[in-house]
């Protein structure tokens, strides 16, 4: 039994805990998570007071960058990957998302189907 | 004999990474720690994601009052933004000091993070009462209720932040890098670094989407 498949030592991975690494991988890991995040920042401020892009694709450029900042941080910062030793946090934070977009998702669609169909106040106002 | 272990253990390789491991027991209590306080974490968000969804349906109620356009100063929210990407940073440097045991840069990170910290507060307590000064208050309209509600929400978690950090400053100094203040430590810096997730969707949702005329 002495082959080399048993090891100890496998465990999972704490949120915010890395794999092992130098100090100096560590310290890169986030050099890099900080100026794609302030690439990111400086893009979407950009973006928003620009007259260069086709006005009505701003919002939705916005909320595309916000995710993708999202995502950098989630990476650089909090180290959730995708690597097997992960699958808890990862699971934890799709469960999270789900019940977010629910939430939002759900609010602003019913609320604006809400507004479409309310006659205007001061006809409210009347009927009674 | 290597094949047959091999096979005989195949249940415990769930992931089918290849790697067999034998009996691994309960996860050791720094993970354990720090999934519950994930956790907590993503609930914390999903209470934000109410917040969002009621200024999303409320930013065009403004009741004849000031619309976002009018109220919003994008240079303060740029100053904020870099105070609090740069205070990530350097909390992340403090962590990695806090795993090498250096005292001098622990200090030093856990400083920097701090002033960056009460910058961010301080902007954002300055136009908060900058707008109640002008009659803004959240009573003024239903917008600027969910403004307030929202944003002075992520500006109390600052602040508690802010607090919890000089507490791990002061056990760091009276008692060293023991095994629970890293476990304190290790939560501490997921809790900076979640609500730096969620001031990126303040500044996008509510500054830079609410702002627009």
């Amino acid at each position: 039994m002495s082959d080399q498949t048993h090891i100890p030592a496998g465990h999972d991975l704490a949120p915010g805990e890395e794999e092992q690494h130098s100090v100096g991988e560590r310290i890169l890991g986030y050099v890099v998570g900080l100026v794609l995040a302030l690439l990111l920042t400086a893009t979407s401020f950009f973006i928003a007071g620009t007259d260069l892009v086709w006005q009505p694709s701003i919002p939705v450029a916005l909320i595309v960058l916000a995710i993708a900042q999202m995502g950098v941080h989630l990476v650089f910062f909090l180290h959730i990957t995708t690597g097997p030793d992960n699958t808890n946090n990862v699971l934890a934070l799709a469960f999270g998302l789900l019940i977010v977009f629910l939430v939002v998702g759900g609010t602003v669609w019913i609320m604006s189907h809400l507004n479409a169909n309310m006659p205007p106040m001061d006809q409210i106002m009347r009927m009674q | 004999m290597t094949m047959t272990a091999t096979v005989g253990h195949a249940r415990a390789d769930p992931h089918h990474i290849g790697v067999v491991i034998e009996h691994p027991g309960p996860a050791p209590k720094r993970i354990v720690t720090a999934y519950g306080f994930w956790i907590f974490l993503l609930s914390d968000i999903v209470m934000f994601s109410c917040f969002f969804a009621a200024y999303a349906v409320l930013v065009g109620q403004t009741a004849g009052g000031p619309k976002g356009a009018e109220i919003f100063e994008q240079r303060n929210v740029a100053i904020e933004t870099v105070c609090l990407l740069l205070s990530s940073f350097t909390c992340g440097m403090a962590s990695i000091a806090a795993d090498v045991r250096s005292r001098f840069w622990f200090y030093l990170g856990m400083s920097v993070t701090c002033v960056l910290g009460l910058i961010f507060l301080a902007i954002e307590f300055r136009e908060f009462a900058d707008l109640v000064a002008r009659g803004y208050g959240p009573s003024r309209s239903a917008f600027l209720t969910a403004f307030f509600s929202l944003v002075g929400c992520h500006g109390l978690h600052v602040s508690a932040g802010v607090l919890w950090l000089l507490t791990m400053m002061a056990q760091v100094f009276a008692k060293g890098f023991r095994a629970d203040v890293l476990r304190r430590m290790m939560c501490f810096a997921l809790f900076w670094h979640a609500l730096d997730i969620i001031w990126v969707g303040v500044f996008s949702v509510v500054y830079l989407l609410g702002g627009a005329p």
